[in-house]
């Protein structure tokens, strides 16, 4: 799953564009993948709730799909569905409420393709939102996409900007497979240029280079985009400056993305509020020291959340996640 | 709506097709020439046979790792099964799934699912999309007794009484959750009466009836194709063969020989059909024809299978992905 392809920034994309946060730029994804393929139908929980409110007053209710709550069946209807001609959008809300629906989306989503011998196609998305801060208790704050990480026949994205999420969602639906989108909900309410045309496309696998910087590369993923920004600009003033990337698939990874900017920087940060423990750093960490070694002048440093569940007191949550400040202490060690 | 005509030959030749293909494949398996387990579905060909009868070509079905039988059912190539059995390139899923699995696409199957109860929700998410579609295309669900007790057999059974989907499930009940019994594990052991939680049409029948089988089939397809919802229906059948190919039981016996011995004995499906066929006036000849017929396509059947070649190590990844990457 290599990406070949090495350009790492996406050209200025010509065309109009309109503002719009992320949010709205999910719901605006799912509206023209909805009138474009009338096979796409979206299934959910409570789905006016998370953005298919307006999807209803266009598609009516043979198009969306209000469930009741059974996880670990309604998955399987959609992916029974992909089957037999639909392609569906399940929308899984809560990404806690994921691991109801694991037996579905590892057992028969992933694996059935591989396991008929390409007789049978799964083209299905799963929308998962993340809702890691807030008091939220452990419960309704996971993020759990490393676990999915490890599971063959899964993509998986994970954009931070409103293009990036209307082009990738865009793309996932689409796609012929199975795909996982994490949103951090942190980043729903985010503005930015969104272009209008229907078919802008952001390839799955394809990284982008969020900033670009000469001393040190930190790979930011998801919600970590927003601590690792601020940190960049807080460091610009004394003169250091910092490369951001952000992978926006978490799988297939865009390894050479990263290896282009750390032949430039020679510095590694991830930073991810995933657990630390075999997490998406720890990936790009093996994977960067197996094959990149030789660029690298520091030792790699991965920021997370520690190996503990989410806290719901606000005393105990403010600095659980990496801050603006963790990612300034850990780009100055690296310097 | 029974079984008439030709139907009727159709049914005695599809579960011979079923025993001899097992029969073979349990003296390869043994012989060391199937990797894997081996799970016969020896004795239960009745409720098998018919309720795939009931459907149409285009109508799908899923079932469970008990898989030889479903696609044989439906009308499947005995090669490409055999030769999946034996993890071959000729394979039906080019030796990706092996004996749990034996999804036919060409006969309508859209999975056999290893995990029990896994399958349930995919029959209903087939059946969903033909509804949506507006198709009137029916699914039926194929899952055993120990399927009951997961949740996905209750969420999926109010998923499609809600909606009025058009899947029928069909349990074959053989008594043994492997080597659990129901008297064991279901609280209420009269599995169909689950239906009624649901609010759909539940109801027993004599799985090693074929005809009666059948002919429930035939009217819960009527009724789903209709608009009607789905149904449930128990098929009360027995396993003649141990759980897998080879499984020792250690300890107290969970089936005794005799119970084992007298099903063998007097309620053999094809047997029992055999001597219907017989007494509805259907000749001794016509039935041997048959019969030699069905064991002339298992040779055929296993002399592709071992005449097909090793899938070879390069194609690993085959069959992953539509696509690595996104047009």
């Amino acid at each position: 799953m290599d990406v070949k392809d090495d350009t790492h920034r996406d050209a200025a994309t010509p065309g109009p564009h309109i503002q719009m946060t992320y949010f709205e730029a999910i719901v605006q994804a799912q509206l023209e993948e909805m009138h474009r393929d009338e096979r796409v139908v979206l299934m959910g929980e409570d789905v006016s709730v998370h953005g298919g409110g307006k999807l209803i007053e266009c598609f009516g209710k043979n198009r969306v799909w209000n469930m009741p709550i059974s996880e670990g069946s309604f998955t399987g209807v959609g992916i029974g569905a992909a089957i037999n001609g639909l392609r569906p959008i399940v929308d899984i809300s809560t990404a806690s409420f994921i691991y109801l629906a694991c037996d579905q989306i590892v057992n028969q989503a992933s694996k059935l393709r591989y396991m008929t011998g390409g007789q049978i196609d799964i083209p299905i998305v799963f929308r998962c939102c993340m809702f890691s801060t807030g008091s939220e208790a452990a419960q309704h704050a996971d993020r759990p996409y490393p676990l999915f990480m490890n599971v063959p026949g899964l993509k998986i994205v994970s954009p931070t900007s409103a293009a990036d999420i209307k082009g990738l969602m865009k793309s996932a639906i689409r796609d012929g497979d199975p795909v996982l989108v994490f949103e951090d909900t942190r980043l729903w309410p985010l503005k930015g240029d969104v272009p209008t045309d229907p078919d802008h496309l952001i390839p799955i696998g394809k990284a982008d280079v969020k900033r670009e910087g000469e001393h040190v590369t930190v790979v930011a993923i998801a919600g970590a985009i927003r601590p690792t920004m601020e940190a960049a600009n807080y460091l610009i003033e004394e003169g250091i400056s910092v490369e951001v990337i952000d992978p926006r698939t978490l799988k297939p990874l865009d390894y050479e993305a990263i290896k282009m900017s750390i032949e430039k920087t020679g510095r590694l940060i991830i930073v991810e509020n995933g657990h630390r423990i075999c997490n998406v750093g720890s990936e790009i960490a093996a994977v960067m020291a197996e094959e990149s070694f030789d660029l690298l002048k520091r030792p790699i440093l991965r920021l997370s959340a520690p190996d503990i569940h989410v806290p719901f007191s606000p005393a105990l949550e403010k600095d659980f996640f990496p801050t603006r400040d963790s990612i300034v202490g850990a780009i100055r060690r690296l310097l | 709506m029974q079984l008439k005509g030709d139907r009727r030959l159709e049914a005695f030749r599809r579960m011979l097709r079923i025993r001899r293909f097992e029969e073979e494949g349990r003296r390869l398996f043994n012989g060391g020439q199937i990797p894997g387990w081996f799970h016969t579905t020896v004795g239960q060909e009745g409720a098998i046979v018919g309720a795939s009868l009931a459907l149409r070509d285009d109508d799908a079905m899923t079932g469970t790792h008990r898989s030889h039988g479903h696609p044989i059912a439906k009308g499947a190539h005995l090669q490409a099964l055999m030769a999946e059995l034996m993890g071959k390139e000729g394979g039906v899923c080019k030796g990706r799934g092996g004996s749990m699995h034996f999804a036919d696409s060409s006969v309508g199957i859209i999975s056999e699912s290893g995990i029990v109860g896994g399958g349930i929700p995919l029959a209903t998410g087939c059946a969903f999309s033909a509804k949506v579609r507006g198709v009137d295309q029916v699914t039926l669900c194929f899952f055993g007794d120990g399927a009951v007790n997961q949740g996905t057999f209750h969420e999926s059974l109010n998923m499609a009484s809600l909606w009025r989907l058009p899947v029928i499930y069909l349990c074959e009940n053989n008594g043994y959750a492997m080597t659990t019994s129901v008297a064991t594990s279901h609280g209420q052991p009269d599995i169909a009466l689950r239906a009624a939680g649901y609010g759909i049409p539940g109801e027993i029948v004599d799985g090693q009836d074929v005809s009666a089988v059948y002919q429930s089939a035939a009217y819960a397809v009527t009724r789903a194709r209709a608009g009607q919802g789905p149904t449930l229906i128990v098929a009360n059948t027995y396993r003649f063969d141990e759980h897998n190919i080879g499984l020792a039981v250690s300890g107290e016996p969970y089936r005794q020989v005799e119970e084992v011995e007298a099903h063998k004995r007097d309620r053999d499906p094809i047997l029992l059909y055999r001597t219907v066929l017989l007494e509805e006036g259907v000749n001794e000849e016509t039935l041997t024809t048959i019969e030699h017929e069905v064991a002339q396509a298992v040779t055929q059947a296993v002399q592709f299978a071992l005449a097909s070649p090793m899938p070879r190590p390069e194609t690993l990844p085959d069959y992953m992905f539509v696509s690595t990457i996104a047009h």
